[in-house]
């Protein structure tokens, strides 16, 4: 086990750089997420810390260890890749073998951590079988085995639950956040997911466009996203965002064409007619007598809460109620944002403005 | 195709009368060549070897025993016998009708008696037992004509395999060639396969300068008829010392081999999965290592393949041998130089060649249908997704 230093990485292929400089530290034994939309250079940073990309500048070192030009094979990292990458042609036990043979391991170690991985994940009955005879879920398990009977210092999971169907990708996700709660080995993982990435991290890395938009908690970057871009990313429906200028006085608020969107009184520090985009969760909107008016559009019910699509005064709002309502499209009702817990992002910038 | 709902093509039958052609096509002389070699030259130039399964109508010409063999029996004097036993003659033959003079074959029904004058009486029954009776004693040293139709079953022989495979006859043997071809070939088959796949395995999966060009090089070499390099590679070979023989015959093989087999096993490779090789690449693997234990097993099916092509060209080879091999001794003579000698020597002798030519696609039948399945399987089945 080891942390994992990150120091202004970049990677430029040709003259395109993917990569404008990235600063993460991970601490031992922590649960980090690197998430973000595809072709954020997410998979890249992963695999910069394998070692399967060169690093174009900056340093990424593994416990005390600048790493920058150690191969693969030395650097003591385990990898699950999104495709599995199982060797076809060998045995469920061979493959889980496969690294400790090479390092000359006695054989009968070998079958000890064989043992003891494939009971971890009930990979017992299948390890005389070849892959192509396993199941999307027992195949993943396999990859995951022959990362553990490794005992790296970090492991590196690059997508690797976007192979499976839905209902096994979340028992995947609580097994690999037990294991991890077990084995307390540094761990790196990417998804593409936010789900995945709120559920299962200690710690969260927004990146988009090759930069880091945010490191933090899954909570606080939930409570206190620091711009639009992570506002947008993290939660599901995604939050309101409308455009408009802060009108001060008795009652504070964002002028965004007709509607006036209230703000908590600290908000008048921010000052009158200031361009600022205004942020408001789904699950943050309340039925209210007196607010903003707003026709029913689409009703989507899940059973546990109901999505429900507004129209007011020409922009759209989600909403997202748990108890249930008795809504028909065309309704006209009047909702009414919580005020404090609504985000104001400076428009320009998109940077989260703070207040109070 | 023809699992999506109401697309069924029309021109499914013509796939399947393609496929009917090729194989009749490819059967047909097969067959004929294997059916042949077992056949005399008598029943090869009376029948054509589709008739060779089923019984033939056969004009023979026999002899009965001669006065030597006379018994008296009581005031008669008998030769008897079986026509066809005493003439070294398929027993199993049914006589149809019979004659004793050349212009009559068919005079007589089995069981008939032919009063011959002075000679006696013959009779002749269907299976061949005939009793020739004398009042007076027998003088004839040659035995009586008889001119016999009979119906033989079908019949095999193994004689023209012997003649060709352990006789040790100088012309006619292929015994030698057949080892001196298994030694050309093998090693020919071989070195460039070994060569090919690190070369291929390099230009698929190892970074290094250059390597687009050498990967355009290998293709344009593809195109370079062999028949360009012969002289210049032979006088090179006397050159250095090699001279003709079976080690410059393995090396021309190699390099006309060469080409092709990186070209294809070059194109395998770089299909394999990238994940595999990265994966074996962190857990540990040199790029030895990932040569040997993964991209190896799992070309296999490449490899089979290439396997299959060079073992077969340079096995049909004749003209690499004769320019690299062949010298005046005739010692390292290959099987298809020895087949073009044979149609000098042994042109009208049909079993002889049928039998020649049987012999030397007998080992390429066998490595094809032995190494098919390996062409087929999919041996990458379940490694990703």
């Amino acid at each position: 086990m080891a942390e994992v230093a990150i120091n202004g990485v970049r990677k430029n292929y040709g003259d395109l750089e993917v990569i404008h400089g990235i600063d993460v530290s991970i601490e031992d034994g922590e649960f980090v997420v690197l998430v973000g939309p595809s072709g954020c250079g997410k998979s890249t940073l992963l695999r910069m810390i394998a070692g399967l990309e060169a690093i174009t500048g900056g340093t990424i070192a593994i416990g005390d260890r600048v790493v920058n030009s150690v191969p693969p094979k030395d650097r003591d990292i385990a990898m699950v890749f999104q495709s599995y990458a199982l060797y076809p042609h060998m045995t469920v036990e061979k493959n889980m073998a496969f690294s400790l043979r090479l390092k000359g391991v006695d054989p009968s170690v070998v079958a000890e951590r064989v043992g003891t991985a494939s009971e971890i994940l009930g990979l017992q009955p299948y390890l005389k079988r070849y892959p192509r005879q396993l199941s999307g879920g027992q195949r993943q398990r396999v990859a995951m085995g022959r990362a553990l009977v490794r005992d790296p210092q970090v492991f590196l999971f690059d997508e690797p639950l976007s192979n499976l169907d839905a209902k096994l990708r979340v028992q995947m996700r609580t097994e690999i956040k037990e294991l991890h709660q077990r084995l307390k080995t540094t761990t790196v993982f990417v998804t593409h997911d936010q789900v995945e990435a709120m559920t299962m991290a200690d710690r969260i890395v927004v990146m988009n466009d090759g930069n880091v938009e945010q490191i933090g908690s899954p909570l606080e970057l939930y409570d206190a996203p620091q711009n639009t871009f992570v506002a947008t990313f993290i939660g599901s429906p995604s939050m309101n965002l409308m455009e408009g200028a802060i009108r001060t006085g008795e009652e504070p608020a964002v002028e965004a064409g007709e509607m006036r969107l209230p703000l908590p009184k600290e908000a008048a520090s921010l000052g009158e007619g200031r361009k600022v985009v205004y942020g408001i969760r789904p699950e943050h909107i309340e039925l209210s007598d007196r607010g903003i008016e707003a026709t029913v559009g689409v009703i989507e019910p899940t059973g546990s809460e109901t999505m429900v699509f507004f129209r007011s005064a020409g922009h759209q709002i989600v909403s997202l109620f748990r108890e249930r309502h008795d809504f028909r499209p065309g309704d006209t009702v009047h909702v009414r944002p919580r005020t404090d817990l609504v985000h104001v992002f400076d428009s320009e910038t998109g940077r989260r403005l703070a207040f109070g | 195709m023809s699992s999506i709902a109401g697309s069924k093509s029309g021109l499914t039958w013509a796939v399947h009368l393609s496929v009917l052609a090729l194989v009749l096509l490819w059967l047909f002389p097969t067959v004929g060549l294997f059916i042949s070699s077992f056949r005399t030259a008598d029943q090869i130039s009376t029948s054509g070897w589709w008739n060779a399964l089923f019984p033939a109508e056969q004009g023979l010409v026999l002899r009965t025993g001669t006065a030597a063999d006379q018994v008296q029996d009581g005031n008669l004097f008998v030769v008897s016998g079986n026509l066809f036993a005493d003439n070294d003659e398929n027993t199993d033959a049914t006589i149809s009708t019979w004659g004793t003079s050349s212009r009559d074959i068919s005079a007589y029904e089995p069981g008939e008696t032919a009063d011959l004058g002075d000679d006696g009486r013959l009779t002749v029954g269907a299976n061949g037992d005939y009793r020739l009776e004398s009042d007076a004693e027998l003088t004839s040293r040659r035995g009586e004509r008889v001119f016999v139709t009979a119906k033989t079953p079908p019949e095999f022989t193994l004689q023209n395999y012997e003649r060709i495979l352990f006789s040790g006859s100088t012309t006619d043997s292929m015994a030698k060639a057949f080892f001196n071809t298994l030694t050309v070939t093998i090693p020919a088959t071989v070195i460039p396969i070994v060569i090919a796949a690190f070369a291929a395995y390099a230009l698929a999966w190892m970074r290094f300068p250059g390597r687009a060009l050498l990967i355009a090089a290998v293709v344009a070499l593809l195109v370079v008829p062999l028949q360009l390099a012969l002289i210049p590679l032979l006088r090179l070979h006397l050159g250095i010392g090699i001279g003709k023989g079976y080690l410059g015959v393995w090396l021309a093989h190699t390099g006309f081999g060469l080409p092709l087999a990186v070209y294809l096993l070059r194109n395998y490779m770089v299909g394999l999965p990238r994940d595999i090789i990265e994966n074996a690449k962190v857990d540990g693997a040199t790029d030895f290592q990932i040569f040997t234990k993964i991209i190896l097993p799992l070309s296999f099916p490449a490899l089979a393949s290439f396997a299959i092509f060079q073992f077969l060209w340079t096995w049909n080879d004749l003209l690499v041998a004769k320019v690299f091999l062949i010298d005046a001794t005739g010692e390292t003579t290959v099987m298809t130089n020895q087949i073009v000698e044979l149609l000098g020597t042994r042109g009208g002798n049909w079993e002889i060649l049928a039998t020649a030519a049987f012999v030397s696609i007998a080992v390429p039948l066998v490595v094809f249908f032995a190494m098919q399945r390996y062409l087929v399987r999919g041996l990458l089945a379940g490694s990703v997704k």
